[in-house]
């Protein structure tokens, strides 16, 4: 199939959990603590496009077929998207677009510095993922986009961390055994295990 | 080999003629219960009104202890709860809370006083005239709502009982049955959920033993058929579903307190200037139907009821005592 077309329809189809809030808002199903909803919705697509952008290359050494790396940008902006957006209401509706109030928070909350230092990084990414950038650092770009593993464990800290005071671990195993085997495939000699 | 599986009790078991025979059973009942048609319906519509009837609680509106803020909607207060025996999600209660069994139910009072009693449901909810108060509710997480709950002051019940002299404590034990309560499969806390009070947080008139909410009985998610709202404390030290109360010399050992010591404390006064290990709680969000992009409210200290509460901490360094 045409890898165009392909990247249109994953286009569409990553912004569903941002149709399905405004969708769920219309029709005031967001619970009866939106924000919150909103917030952990964000939160959980952002790791959730993470482990997919984690799964391309992963997924070419085993089919062979190079296109799956190509779709690796949309899914990498789709992260970085959710990411924002979760930041974004964080700091807009618990801290007023307060800069200070919300710096205070990051450095005397570990599990919210983890997430902030994770969105940073995953900023720096998003920002240098056009032709230009890649062509203006050269070496130093693939470099700098090897941060997307710092980024993924720091995410799953930050969500177990987040958990932490309900004990209630089942979802962020789940992210917990994705993130780790796709880090773990990665290892030179699993990864010529695995290749076609 | 016979293969027993020791989760089947053997009363559980349907005999093996009325099983052979079901058929026909089936026929007898039908016949028997058209010829008993008539009365039977007539007594399902009695039935269904004196329900009716029995949701609704009269009670009287205390002014002095209601907030003015605008009420939270019944359907949020209804939908959106925490109450682990039936799940761990906010919506979990609502939809699972079914199957707990509130009637008959009876409550205990035991332990440092003079008169130990059991008394059933019907009997407790006479104890004392009922009163509508509208508080404000505070999670720790967060978040809070404003409802209208109906009782009367746990105090009238722990006069009842007479307390001695050595009793400082006052622990509420809830029910916790596996067969009404699918959330205690899993262990996140050890069941059964214990919350305390220090006695004379106890004795305070706003300390209240609830039965209804908006001038119901309590729907099975907030608690039935019987809760304590203790208002000026985070919402989990109002323990719901009591089947104990049992007054102590020892500080009791409340369940959140057991799983995380460092994070939830016996006193849990709403405190806006201590924080929560991993969040303030200087601010909350307000759940009363306004715009959902509002900005947090203030938090206050004991949620407001500083003037009821505040001197039964004088000299207590509540950074310490958390």
């Amino acid at each position: 199939m045409n890898i165009i077309l392909v990247k249109r329809i994953v286009f569409v189809l990553g912004l569903i959990p941002l149709l399905r809030l405004f969708i769920l808002g219309y029709l005031g199903d967001l619970t009866a603590n939106p924000i919150e909803f909103i917030t952990r919705s964000t939160g959980t697509w952002t790791i959730t496009f993470l482990c997919m952008t984690l799964a391309m290359s992963p997924l070419r050494w085993i089919t062979g077929f190079s296109q799956w790396v190509q779709l690796r940008k949309t899914l990498g902006l789709f992260t970085f998207f959710y990411g924002f957006l979760h930041f974004t209401i964080w700091y807009w509706l618990d801290h007023n677009l307060n800069f200070l109030a919300m710096i205070s928070d990051v450095i005397k909350r570990p599990f919210i510095a983890m997430g902030f230092i994770a969105f940073v990084i995953m900023s720096l990414l998003a920002i240098t993922s056009n032709q230009t950038a890649m062509r203006l650092l050269g070496g130093k770009w693939k470099m700098l986009h090897r941060f997307i593993y710092l980024i993924a464990i720091l995410a799953v800290i930050h969500y177990f961390w987040h958990k932490e005071g309900k004990r209630d671990f089942t979802v962020v195993y789940i992210y917990t055994g994705t993130i780790f085997s796709l880090l773990f495939i990665r290892i030179p000699w699993i990864k010529r295990f695995i290749k076609k | 080999m016979i293969f027993k599986d020791p989760r089947i009790k053997s009363r559980d078991i349907t005999p093996q003629d009325v099983f052979a025979h079901r058929r026909k059973l089936l026929k007898i009942l039908t016949v028997g219960s058209l010829a008993a048609g008539l009365s039977s319906s007539l007594q399902y519509e009695a039935f269904a009104l004196t329900e009716n009837n029995q949701k609704k609680l009269k009670a009287k509106y205390n002014q002095k202890y209601s907030v003015k803020d605008k009420h939270t909607s019944f359907k949020d207060a209804t939908n959106y709860n925490n109450f682990y025996e039936f799940g761990m999600d906010k919506d979990d209660p609502a939809r699972y809370a079914k199957s707990l069994i509130t009637r008959p139910w009876t409550i205990s009072i035991e332990g440092l006083v003079q008169k130990p009693m059991t008394i059933d449901f019907d009997s407790l909810i006479k104890l004392s005239a009922l009163e509508e108060r509208v508080y404000r509710m505070r999670c720790v997480e967060g978040w809070s709502m404003v409802i209208p709950w109906n009782g009367f002051s746990l105090l009238n019940l722990l006069n009842k009982v007479e307390p001695l002299g050595t009793a400082k404590y006052v622990e509420f034990i809830t029910l916790a049955d596996p067969k009404q309560m699918p959330g205690l499969s899993s262990s996140i806390i050890a069941w059964p959920y214990l919350e305390g009070l220090r006695l004379d947080e106890a004795m305070n008139p706003l300390t209240f033993l609830t039965f209804g909410i908006y001038g119901e009985i309590l729907p099975n998610q907030n608690g039935a058929p019987v809760r304590i709202v203790v208002p000026w404390k985070y919402g989990f030290k109002s323990a719901k579903s009591i089947v104990k109360i049992r007054l102590t010399d020892q500080e009791p050992i409340t369940s959140w307190h057991r799983t995380a010591p460092m994070e939830y404390g016996f006193y849990s006064n709403v405190n806006p200037n201590v924080s929560h290990p991993r969040w303030s709680q200087s601010t909350e969000r307000r759940i009363d139907g306004r715009n959902i992009f509002s900005s947090k409210i203030k938090t206050e200290m004991f949620n407001g009821y500083e003037e009821y509460v505040a001197q039964l901490y004088t000299g207590m360094d509540l950074r310490k005592f958390y």
